[in-house]
């Protein structure tokens, strides 16, 4: 159950990262992006490293997304390549 | 040349997936990065600092000075996010201020500086995009918001036993307040915290790490060697380091807190501070 679990979330990762580079839409790229880092969080915690896990969980998923999203707010939408 | 530098970059992950092969499986006891300090640390850390959380006493004691840096890392992003987005130019045509009667939803724009407040007569200040009035989200805010707060003061003091520490808590006091400014405003967040204050925070602390690290120096141990303040605090040395760990991560978490706010502050509005996100 647990390699399962691992697996899952791995595949989900490398869905979200090819997802963040690829995507056109900026937004769906931070909010892809804030995916990810969550995703990062649930193996560094399956990994019994608690306190990176709570460190990317507030910081990669939470304050990071609000600050790409700002930006993006202030920049624009698309991207030009 | 884009097939070159696919080929290029698919060579240098098989190289690194390659390299890979070749490292300790996780989590063995006889990897090199477990065999130096990491049994000191585990054996002896409760008995020499009393804090029962290993990753705590490493981070904020032990390997002190990595953690102070770093610190001092994240006041220079507040302090180059500041110097690169601040504008402090008036713009020529001043907007006015934009007031919505809730009940009614009408919208008044007081034109070039008129003071009024309005704000405790069914109005709220809005910004000039005119967003419609969004009960959902300012209801929510409000009832979130002080647990966010209470929690992050939670881990931060509990850093010592649990997960979580002054980076973690200072991030989620941060987060409290980019919660304001999202459902409310982000002039109603800059009245509640002001950006002077903020900018004070951050430099404060840092401050306190590093004056808890000198506070050491004069009463003549090493540099960040909590257990010397003993007689200050007076309790024995082994519960003045747990105590000094706890003053630095308040300090941490200050300086984080405010360096978070300033940094959604100054991307937000594009450094002008008065209409955002």
């Amino acid at each position: 159950m647990h390699w399962s679990i691992d697996f899952i979330i791995l595949l989900l990762i490398i869905i979200c990262a090819l997802g963040a580079i690829s995507v056109k839409d900026l937004l769906g790229t931070a909010i892809l992006f804030g995916a990810y880092s969550f995703m990062m969080c649930l193996l560094w915690a399956i990994m019994g490293a608690v306190d990176v896990a709570f460190t990317e969980a507030t910081v990669g998923a939470g304050v990071s997304t609000v600050f790409f999203v700002a930006a993006i707010f202030r920049t624009t939408r698309r991207t030009k390549d | 040349m884009k097939k070159l530098a696919l080929v290029v970059v698919f060579l240098c992950g098989a190289v690194l997936l390659y390299a890979t092969s070749e490292f300790p499986r996780w989590g063995d006891p006889n990897s090199p990065a477990s065999l130096h300090v990491s049994p000191h640390y585990l054996k002896y850390s409760v008995e020499e600092t009393d804090v029962p959380n290993v990753v705590t006493s490493v981070v904020a004691d032990y390997r002190g000075f990595d953690t102070m840096f770093e610190t001092s890392v994240i006041f220079c992003a507040g302090l180059a996010c500041f110097l690169l987005l601040r504008i402090y130019k008036k713009e020529e045509e001043e907007q006015g201020v934009y007031y919505r009667h809730i009940p009614t939803g009408v919208v008044l724009h007081f034109r070039d500086g008129s003071k009024v407040d309005l704000r405790d007569r069914d109005f709220e200040l809005i910004d000039s995009k005119l967003v419609p009035y969004d009960l959902i989200m300012k209801t929510m805010g409000k009832i979130l918001i002080p647990f966010i707060q209470l929690y992050g003061l939670y881990v931060i003091a509990h850093g010592d036993f649990s997960p979580g520490g002054g980076f973690q808590g200072g991030v989620v006091l941060g987060a409290a307040i980019i919660l304001l400014a999202i459902t409310f405003n982000l002039k109603i967040a800059g009245q509640k915290i002001n950006e002077k204050v903020l900018g004070v925070l951050s430099a404060v602390g840092v401050f306190i790490y590093s004056g808890i690290g000198s506070l050491c120096l004069l009463l003549k141990g090493h540099f960040l060697d909590y257990g010397k303040l003993a007689p200050l605090l007076g309790v024995d040395p082994v519960k003045a380091r747990a105590l000094g760990m706890l003053g630095v991560e308040i300090g941490v978490g200050i300086t984080v807190m405010s360096v978070m706010v300033i940094i959604y502050f100054n991307i937000a509005s594009a450094g002008k501070h008065d209409e955002g996100l």
